[in-house]
């Protein structure tokens, strides 16, 4: 028996071609994470291209995993262990790996002719640029060939079993039981026994390896970490979106309506909404974002949870049914699962740079509100947040996820049912009062939802100016401007129905770090690591970005120096000045990939340190 | 749906779909002769008052809805047909109709009403053709005529012209007639074979606008020429027309002829009208027909059955449901790998 070492987070990122399976294998090593215990997050990584050529740089895909026998929340700012199953993916991630970490990799794979699809003009193996790296060198490829050759497989099958002879490897090395990954592949290949029994044996290969070959010295374990108590389940943020609208369809006693084109990385909400037809979740792939803009409107004034979705570039064509919608003021929720851009931009990458789209990219005096998750299984919660917004106000609503909160996943505490928002809604009857479709709520300003099919209520709508009241077309021009006020009014009223702001750490001192959507995780860690070094540096994190929670200016007045840190070159932080007249700072990065924490660590130092706060726009002046 | 139906009053008029808003088309405009018509079927329909939706987009014809007296919603250029196919995925039992302009459903609208036709939701498509953009006063439209001098055209329209029952026929839509605005009798019939008609049905109205292309149709409206320039399209009956009844249409070899009875030709040589042929084919020859050569045919080109899109999803939810049973919120979000920390 090797000896077992304790570890208290581990942070290992796979990566080899598009067509090894590394996706497969972060995610089998997640469930098995998971199972165990373990707090965890993770950020798998695609390349734009399907199949790009094998072997070659842009072809390298990647998963990240962190996980922990205590709180984390992110997927860890560098791997302390790299397996690399090719020369490229060697090189697209060796960058990342932290100095004296463990490297991985598959010797089989380094020949000639794979080094030189890697752009390798030294074979890295028998030069010395791998020696800051506790490096292993194994004949993956060979390896499972031996273990599997009785199987009757072809040398191509029997390739593509390589990725579970390494995850089996791994397995021995973090002390994982093999039962939760053999559940899945038995399960997965039902219908083919010769490959349960192929990856099986790749598996199990790989796991006696590590325990027989002398190679390893010692293997290593982490416990479980303390959560909170209950039931959970790993979720990826796509996941926990599309559970999060089905869940509010069922508080709201209606069915789901889901009008949507495919795009990355929104795609995974239709795909998983696809499946619940048993749910009465109606469906439709349409031709383009326009008329899946078009239909969820029709389909919310016909009486559904309307809901259509997309990313960047298919919100740019939403808009002017977006609008549309706020000029009838129906319901709906409009998902904008965010990608790095602009225009086609980084199709896999994950940005936060929508937001001024989604706040000002329409026509006109437009207003409508804006929120967005914090984690992956946040996206449940705020996703039931977004229909609770649009059925009490009427209005729809721009629900703002990304790329790495949609592709991304954590443990999340399951919730009671009764625990959830009842959002039942109530259609007007013509023995109520005398109807008028722009008869407001008096509280709320929200319009009556008389739909079709109700005798008595026939009324017309559409994009042309209403008449207050009435809801007839109105060209006066002081009316134009009384429902413009009253459009922006009833949006602007929310802000007494969400949560205030609250900063996390000190309530005012020298900095406060604001940040909203999927960099919760690194900015908090990185908040409670300065707290730790004793600077006086408290988190605010904003779910509702229009509009603001009604505190917010006082919260921002509170402190010395606010900086909001984001992927964009400071959309919120343009916000937050032009709202509350205050010279917040800007930390942005906008390469496609999350903030490490080290690097907001590093960032705020900087404006800690130097009284001179050097901005991106002083930066670009000089 | 049988209770609302039988709720109905039997004697409701053309006069109970008047809605309270003024009608504001030009003095003159072939929309209010359509407006009137469609007023007359809906009391003659069979669906109670407040099934009805209105969609539309923007332009002249598309004010339709504000005038109905039903549930209505004026959207945005071209896109009736995508708001609509919402509507009625949601609530199969509403009786959902499009009223649409030729700019509006075939230049920005096109890829919509493509798709509303192939995937033969079932909606009733009023296309009022008058090969001008009305309301923008003035512009060339994609079924205006080669070389056609226009506000945006003074040298001539250089776009090929779609005809717009070939493009529907194309998608293969289930339902496909034309009519023209100033022949009531036969406009008020169509617009009923629409409403009746389960699945995609597409109507082309020919539509005068008198401000911006008067007299646009004046070879097919004019009584001095009409039976010798428009063919009356009746199922089963034979491709006749002319003012004595002498000419008619005849298939020779893959092309259509006009021949003249008793030239060696009888009635017999003549294609008999089936508007049921499945494939499309035939109706497509018919829509190909166009003036000096051939005269234009009014009617139904074709009418077949096909389940529509509403249908069938419901069917899948049907089906799932059965197969799944009704979904517990507690199941799905207990399913996948659960484990419990305590
Ligand atoms: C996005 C957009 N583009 C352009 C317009 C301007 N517009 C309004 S109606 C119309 C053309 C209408 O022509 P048609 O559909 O033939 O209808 P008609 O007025 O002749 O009935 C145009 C270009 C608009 N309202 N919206
Ligand atoms: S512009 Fe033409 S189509 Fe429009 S209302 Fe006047 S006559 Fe009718």
């Amino acid at each position: 028996m090797k000896e077992l070492e304790e570890k208290e987070s581990v942070v290992i990122r796979f990566a080899g071609d598009s067509g090894d399976g590394m996706q497969l294998t972060g995610t089998q090593f997640t469930s098995t994470a998971a199972v165990i215990g373990n707090d965890l997050a993770t950020l798998p990584d695609y390349p734009a291209e399907i199949r790009a050529p094998a072997g070659s740089l842009a072809g390298v895909s990647g998963f990240q995993l962190n996980f922990s026998s205590k709180d984390i929340r992110t997927p860890g700012d560098a791997p302390d262990v790299l397996v690399a199953m090719n020369p490229a993916a060697l090189k697209a991630n060796i960058r990342d790996l932290k100095e004296g970490g463990m490297l991985i990799l598959n010797e089989d794979a380094f020949t000639p002719q794979g080094l030189k699809k890697a752009n390798y003009t030294s074979n890295p193996l028998e030069d010395d640029s791998l020696t800051k790296y506790e490096l292993y060198k194994l004949p993956i490829t060979t390896l499972t060939v031996n273990a599997l050759h009785d199987t009757g497989l072809t040398k191509k099958e029997i390739d593509r079993c390589k990725n579970f002879f390494a995850l089996g490897l791994m397995f021995w090395l973090y002390d994982r039981p093999l039962d939760v990954t053999i559940d899945w592949i038995s399960t997965k290949f039902k219908n083919k026994p010769v490959m349960i029994d192929a990856n099986v044996k790749a598996l199990k290969g790989g796991f006696h390896y590590g325990e027989t070959a002398e190679i390893f010295k010692r293997h290593y374990h982490v416990a479980k970490a303390k959560l909170p108590p209950g039931r959970y389940r790993n979720i990826t943020g796509n996941e926990a979106s599309a559970l999060g609208f089905i869940a509010a369809a069922e508080r709201a006693g209606k069915p789901l309506f889901y009008a949507s084109y495919p795009i990355t990385p929104a795609s995974d909400i239709l795909h998983e909404l696809s499946r619940h037809k048993n749910f009465g979740v109606r469906t439709f792939q349409a031709e383009d974002e326009i008329a899946a803009m078009g239909a969820a409107i029709g389909a919310s004034f016909a009486g559904a949870v309307s809901l259509t979705g997309s990313s960047g570039p298919g919100i740019a064509l939403k808009s002017e049914g977006m609008n549309l919608a706020v000029m009838t003021e129906l319901p709906m929720v409009i998902v904008d699962v965010q990608r790095g851009g602009p225009s086609t931009g980084l199709p896999t990458k994950t940005e936060q740079a929508d937001l001024l789209q989604v706040i000002f990219g329409r026509n006109s005096e437009s207003p409508l509100p804006v929120v967005a998750p914090s984690t992956p299984s946040d996206c449940f919660a705020m996703a039931i947040e977004a229909f609770r917004i649009a059925l009490k106000y009427m209005t729809p609503v721009i629900y703002l996820s990304d790329g790495y909160l949609g592709n991304g996943s954590e443990p999340w505490l399951l919730p009671s049912i009764d625990s959830l928002p009842n959002l039942e809604v109530r259609h007007p009857t013509a023995d109520g009062p005398k109807f008028y479709p722009y008869q407001r709520d008096p509280k709320t300003l929200a319009r009556p939802w008389a739909v079709p099919g109700t005798a008595g209520l026939e009324h017309r709508i559409g994009g042309l100016e209403k008449e207050n009241v009435t809801g007839n077309v109105s060209y006066d021009p002081k009316n134009h401007e009384l429902m413009c006020q009253l459009r922006a009014e009833k949006i602007a009223r929310i802000a007494d129905d969400i949560p205030e702001a609250k900063a996390v750490g000190c309530q005012r001192g020298d900095l406060l770090l604001v940040g909203w959507g999927g960099t919760f995780g690194a900015i908090s860690s990185a908040a409670e690591e300065l707290q730790r070094e004793g600077y006086s540096v408290a988190h605010l994190h904003l779910k509702h970005l229009n509009p603001f929670p009604r505190n917010l200016g006082e919260v921002l007045s509170r402190f010395e120096t606010v900086i909001a840190a984001e992927l964009n070159f400071g959309q919120l932080a343009f916000l937050l000045r032009g709202k509350y007249l205050f010279d917040v700072k800007s930390l942005s990065k906008v390469q496609g990939q999350p903030f490490t924490i080290a690097e907001i660590v590093q960032g705020v130092k900087r404006f800690l340190k130097t009284e001179e706060v050097r901005s991106w726009q002083k930066k670009s002046l000089a | 749906m049988a209770e609302k139906i039988a709720g109905l009053t039997a004697s409701r008029t053309r006069q109970d779909f008047v809605s309270s808003q003024d009608v504001r088309w030009c003095p003159g405009c072939g929309d209010y002769a359509i407006l009137s018509q469609v007023q007359k079927v809906l009391a003659e329909l069979n669906v109670p008052r407040e099934n009805y939706v209105f969609v539309s987009g923007i332009g002249c014809s598309s004010r339709l809805p504000y005038y109905v007296n039903t549930y209505g919603f004026h959207s945005i250029h071209g896109r009736a047909p995508a708001v609509a196919t919402g509507i009625k995925a949601y609530r199969p039992e509403l009786s959902v109709w499009v009223a649409t302009g030729d700019g509006d459903a075939l230049s920005i609208g096109g890829n919509h009403l493509f798709h509303a036709l192939r995937r033969n939701i079932d909606l009733k498509i009023l296309l009022f053709n008058n090969r001008i953009y009305g309301l923008t006063k003035g512009q060339y439209s994609p079924t205006s005529e080669f070389g056609k001098k226009t506000k945006s055209s003074p040298a001539g329209v250089i776009d090929y012209p779609v005809n717009t029952l070939s493009f529907a026929l194309g998608c293969e839509g289930t339902f496909v007639a034309r009519t023209i605005d100033s022949d009531t009798r036969h406009l008020g019939e169509m617009i009923k074979r629409v409403g009746e008609h389960k699945g995609a049905a597409f109507l082309e109205i020919y539509q005068n606008c008198v401000i911006f292309n008067d007299e646009a149709f004046k070879e097919v409206t004019d009584r001095a020429v009409r039976e010798e320039t428009t063919i009356l399209l009746e199922h089963g009956k034979p491709l006749i027309f002319g003012k004595n009844r002498e000419k008619g249409i005849r298939l020779n070899g893959l092309e259509l002829e006009v021949v003249t009875l008793g030239n060696g030709y009888t009635e017999k040589d003549l294609l008999v009208h089936d508007e049921k042929t499945a494939d499309p084919s035939y109706a497509f020859l018919l829509s190909r027909m166009e003036l000096p050569k051939f005269p234009i045919p009014i009617g139904v080109f074709r009418a077949v059955e096909r389940p529509s899109y509403d249908h069938l999803l419901e069917e899948q939810i049907r089906q799932s449901t059965k197969a799944m049973g009704k979904g517990s919120l507690e199941k799905l979000l207990n399913s996948g790998e659960t484990w419990t920390v305590t």
